[in-house]
C-alpha cells in the first residue's frame, strides 16, 4: 500500500512536470511563423516510417547505425516492460503479464535482455568515440559546455538502467526459486537466469527482495527522470524526429522560397501587375532575424536537432576551417527560442515594445536578435551546397535559416559582404552577373 | 560561328527544336566560352535546329537569389520569363547547373515553366540515340579521368549518371573521387562565393577539393560546370599541377572525340 501511494505520487509528479515541460516546447516551437504545408501527404508519411522510424538515413554511416539502433531497438521493447511497471506500480502487483501472457512474456523478457546487453555494449562504444577516440565531429568547440554534458549525461544514464534492469530481473530469477507462489516462474532469462544466481545467489530471502525492489524503483526512476530530462536536450530527437520528418518541406531540394510580396511588387513596377498599392505601405521586414521571423518549421528542427554533427562534417565552409557550422546554425537557433520564450513568460515590461499590453511573441523585443548568436561571417561562408541538408538524419534543413537570415541582412538592413554590390548592380543594369564590355553573342565570333 | 538567335527563328515564322540557354560564364567568361563553342559544335554536329537568345538572355538571377537579394533575384528572373513565353520556349538546354536548377525549379513559381535538361544530359541522348558519333579509340582512351559532380546538378538535382555514361562512351578509365554522388564535396563558388573572397579559414575549399582529385591520379578532371571549371582549374594551378593533369567540361571531352 505505502509502494502503491509512493508511485503514484512519485509518477504523477513526475509525468505532470514532464507535460509542462513538453508544452512550453509546443509554444516555443510556435513562436515561428505559419508556413503553409504543401506537397504530398503520403511521401510525408513515407519520410517518417523510412528516416524516422527506419532510421534509413543513419545508415550512411554504418558503424555508429548499428550501435545506435541498438540503443533504439532495446528503447523501444523496454516501453513494454515499462507498461508492466505501471500496472504493477498501481494496483500493487507483481509481474503482471508474466502469469497472464507465460511463454510470450518469456520471449519479450529475453528480447529486452538481450537488446540491453547489446545497447550496453552500443553506451560503451559510443562514450569511447566521445571521450577517447574524439571522433572530429564529435569533440568540435560549438559542443564545449551542457552539449558535452548531454551527451555523456544520457550515455551513464543508460548505464544505470541497465544495472537496474538486471538487478532487478536477477534478483527476482532467484526468488522465482525460493517463493514461487509470489515470483511467478519467467522461464529461462537469457541473462538474469546465470547473472542472477552468479551474483545473488547467496543473499537472503529478505536482503533478495531488497534488491530486487531497488532494481525496480531505479528503473521507474530513471525512467521518470530521463522524461523530464528530455525537454532540455538533445535527446528529444527521440520524440521530434516524427513530426520533423513529416513536416519537412516537400519543394524541389533547389528551390528556394519564393517571396510573393517582392515578386508581385516587381510585377508591378514592370506593370505585368495591376498595382495593388502594397508598396506604398510601411515598409516590410523581409527575412529572418529571430525566432519570430523564421518558420516554425525551422524551430522544429533546431528542437529536433541531435547534435550529431554530420552536416558540419560534410560542410566544405567548415571543412576548411571556416567558421561556419550548419549544426551551430541549429543549436544557436534552439538557444535563442529558449531565451525568447523565457523572456516572454517573464512577463517583464522591459521586454514589451508596448508597455501597456501583455508581453506576447508580436509584442516583444528584448534588444538582441538572431544575430547575437549567429554571426555574419557564418552565414557568408555558405555556399549553399546542400551537403548539411543530405547528411541530416532527421531531416533538418540547416540551410533554410541561413538563407533567411541572409535575406534579412540584404534586402531589410541592405548590408551584406561589399564585394556583392557590383554583381547586384551590374544584374540590375545590364542584366549580366559581371559588368562587361562585350555582348553575349561574342563566343559566336571567334 | 554562325548560331541563329530566337530572334531570328521567329522572323521566319520557325520553331528551333530546343534553345540553348548560355548563361553569364558561357557568355563573357574566356575559358567557359570555350565550352559554349563546344557544346554548340556538338549540337551542330548532330544537326539539331537550337538557337540562343543571344542580347535577350540575362542572368538567370541564381547568385543575386542566393546572396539574398530577391528584388534583383525577381527583375531579372520576371523579364527571362517574358522573353521565354513570348518566344513560346518549350525546351530548354543549358550548360550551366545555376541555370538549370533556377529554370527549372524556381521559374515555375514565377510563370515560367519549360523542360530544362542539362546538357550532360542532352550529350547521353544524342550519344545513345547515335545522332553523334564518336571515334574508335579516341583521345581519351585508358585515359584516368575522374569526375567532379557540381552540387547543382548532383546532389540538388539528383543526376548522377547522365554525365558518367558520357564519360564512359570515351572509353576512358573513370576514377570515382573519394567523395562524390551525393557525398560530393562543393568547388566552393555556389551561394554567390564566386563574387567574393572566402571568409577566413584553414584552406579555400577549393584547394580542398583539388587535392582530393590531384590524389585520383587522373590526367583528366571532368566538370559539368562553368564555376567549378574556374574552381577546379585555380586549384591545379596552385598546386602546380596545370601541365600535368587537365580540368575539362564534358562537351569539351566529347568535342575532341568526335568522328
Ligand atoms: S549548404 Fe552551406 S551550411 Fe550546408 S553544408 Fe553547404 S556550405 Fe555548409
Ligand atoms: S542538423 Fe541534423 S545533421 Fe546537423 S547536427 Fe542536427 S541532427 Fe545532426
Amino acid at each position: 500500500m505505502v509502494q502503491q501511494i509512493l508511485f503514484l505520487i512519485l509518477a504523477g509528479g513526475a509525468s505532470a512536470y514532464a507535460w509542462t515541460q513538453f508544452m512550453a516546447i509546443r509554444k516555443t516551437i510556435l513562436l515561428g511563423q505559419d508556413e503553409v504545408i504543401t506537397g504530398d501527404t503520403s511521401a510525408r508519411w513515407r519520410n517518417v516510417l523510412l528516416i524516422a522510424f527506419g532510421q534509413k538515413k543513419m545508415f550512411k554511416r554504418w558503424i555508429p547505425a548499428v550501435f545506435h539502433l541498438f540503443i533504439y531497438v532495446a528503447f523501444l521493447f523496454t516501453q513494454v516492460e515499462l507498461i508492466e511497471i505501471f500496472i504493477d506500480g498501481v494496483f500493487g502487483v507483481h509481474r503482471f503479464f508474466a502469469s497472464l501472457l507465460g511463454g510470450f512474456y518469456t520471449l519479450i523478457i529475453n528480447t529486452i535482455e538481450i537488446l540491453s546487453v547489446l545497447a550496453f555494449v552500443a553506451t560503451f562504444i559510443f562514450l569511447a568515440r566521445r571521450n577517447l577516440l574524439k571522433v572530429p565531429r564529435l569533440v568540435k568547440s560549438e559542443l564545449n559546455g551542457w552539449p558535452k554534458l548531454d551527451a555523456n549525461l544520457i550515455l551513464i544514464f543508460e548505464v544505470i538502467l541497465l544495472v537496474a534492469i538486471f538487478s532487478m530481473n536477477g534478483a527476482d530469477v532467484v526468488l522465482q526459486g525460493r517463493d514461487p507462489l509470489h515470483y511467478h516462474d519467467t522461464g529461462f532469462l537469457a541473462v538474469s537466469s546465470w547473472l542472477g544466481p552468479a551474483l545473488f545467489g547467496g543473499l537472503s530471502d529478505g536482503a533478495l527482495v531488497l534488491v530486487e525492489r531497488a532494481g525496480w524503483w531505479l528503473h521507474l526512476g530513471m525512467v521518470l527522470l530521463f522524461l523530464n530530462y528530455l525537454p532540455k536536450s538533445k535527446h528529444l530527437h527521440i520524440l521530434l524526429a516524427f513530426p520533423n520528418t513529416f513536416f519537412a518541406r516537400q519543394r524541389p531540394r533547389g528551390e528556394m522560397e519564393n517571396m510573393p510580396a517582392i515578386m508581385n511588387e516587381v510585377k508591378s513596377m514592370m506593370g505585368l501587375a495591376e498595382d495593388t498599392g502594397a508598396a506604398d505601405e510601411e515598409l516590410p521586414e523581409f527575412g529572418a532575424n529571430d525566432i519570430t521571423t523564421l518558420s516554425w518549421i525551422d524551430v522544429l528542427g533546431a528542437y529536433t536537432c541531435t547534435e550529431c554533427g554530420r552536416c558540419s562534417s560534410v560542410c566544405p565552409a567548415n571543412a576548411t576551417g571556416k567558421q561556419l557550422s550548419p549544426r551551430k546554425i541549429m543549436m544557436d537557433i534552439r538557444d535563442r527560442a529558449d531565451e525568447v520564450y523565457t523572456k516572454i513568460q517573464s512577463g517583464k515590461p522591459e521586454y514589451a515594445v508596448d508597455a501597456e499590453k501583455p508581453l506576447d511573441k508580436t509584442n516583444f523585443n528584448d534588444g538582441k536578435s538572431l544575430f547575437d548568436y549567429i554571426t555574419r561571417e557564418e552565414l557568408h561562408a555558405c555556399t549553399t551546397c546542400n551537403a548539411c541538408v543530405e547528411a541530416c538524419p532527421v531531416l533538418i534543413n540547416p540551410l533554410e535559416p541561413i538563407l533567411k537570415m541572409r535575406r534579412y541582412e540584404i534586402l531589410t538592413e541592405s548590408a551584406g559582404p561589399g564585394s556583392w554590390l557590383p554583381m547586384f548592380n551590374s544584374i540590375e543594369n545590364s542584366g549580366a552577373a559581371w559588368s562587361m564590355t562585350i555582348d553575349r553573342e561574342e563566343w559566336t565570333k571567334a | 560561328m554562325k548560331i541563329k538567335t530566337m530572334a531570328a527563328y521567329a522572323a521566319e515564322g520557325k520553331e528551333p527544336e530546343i534553345l540553348f540557354w548560355v548563361g553569364c560564364a558561357g557568355s563573357f567568361d574566356d575559358r567557359a566560352q570555350k565550352v559554349t563553342r563546344a557544346f554548340a559544335e556538338i549540337l551542330t554536329a548532330a544537326e539539331m535546329e537550337f538557337a540562343i537568345l543571344g542580347n535577350e538572355e540575362q542572368c538567370t538571377g541564381d547568385p543575386a537569389r542566393r546572396a539574398g537579394n530577391e528584388f534583383i533575384f525577381q527583375m531579372v528572373a520576371l523579364q527571362n520569363i517574358e522573353t521565354l513565353n513570348m518566344y513560346q520556349v518549350k525546351k530548354i538546354v543549358t550548360a550551366c547547373p545555376h541555370c538549370f536548377n533556377t529554370i527549372k525549379n524556381e521559374y515555375p513559381a514565377l510563370g515560367g515553366t519549360y523542360e530544362v535538361v542539362h546538357h550532360t544530359q542532352l550529350l547521353q541522348q544524342l550519344i545513345d540515340e547515335g545522332r553523334i558519333k564518336l571515334k574508335e579509340g579516341g583521345t581519351f582512351q585508358g585515359k584516368r579521368i575522374t569526375y567532379h559532380d557540381s552540387c547543382y546538378l548532383g546532389r540538388i538535382n539528383g543526376v548522377y549518371e547522365a554525365p558518367r555514361a558520357v564519360l564512359a562512351s570515351l572509353d576512358s578509365q573513370l576514377v570515382e573521387l573519394k567523395r562524390s554522388k551525393q557525398n560530393g564535396l562543393c568547388c566552393g563558388a555556389g551561394g554567390a562565393q564566386m563574387w567574393k573572397e572566402d571568409e577566413p579559414g584553414d584552406k579555400r575549399i577549393n584547394i580542398e577539393r583539388s587535392e582530393e582529385a590531384l590524389a585520383t591520379g587522373a590526367s583528366v578532371i571532368a566538370v559539368n560546370c562553368p564555376f567549378c571549371l574556374t574552381m577546379m582549374s585555380d586549384g591545379v594551378k596552385a598546386k602546380e599541377k596545370q601541365d600535368e593533369v587537365m580540368v575539362l567540361d564534358l562537351s569539351e571531352l566529347i568535342v575532341q572525340n568526335l568522328a
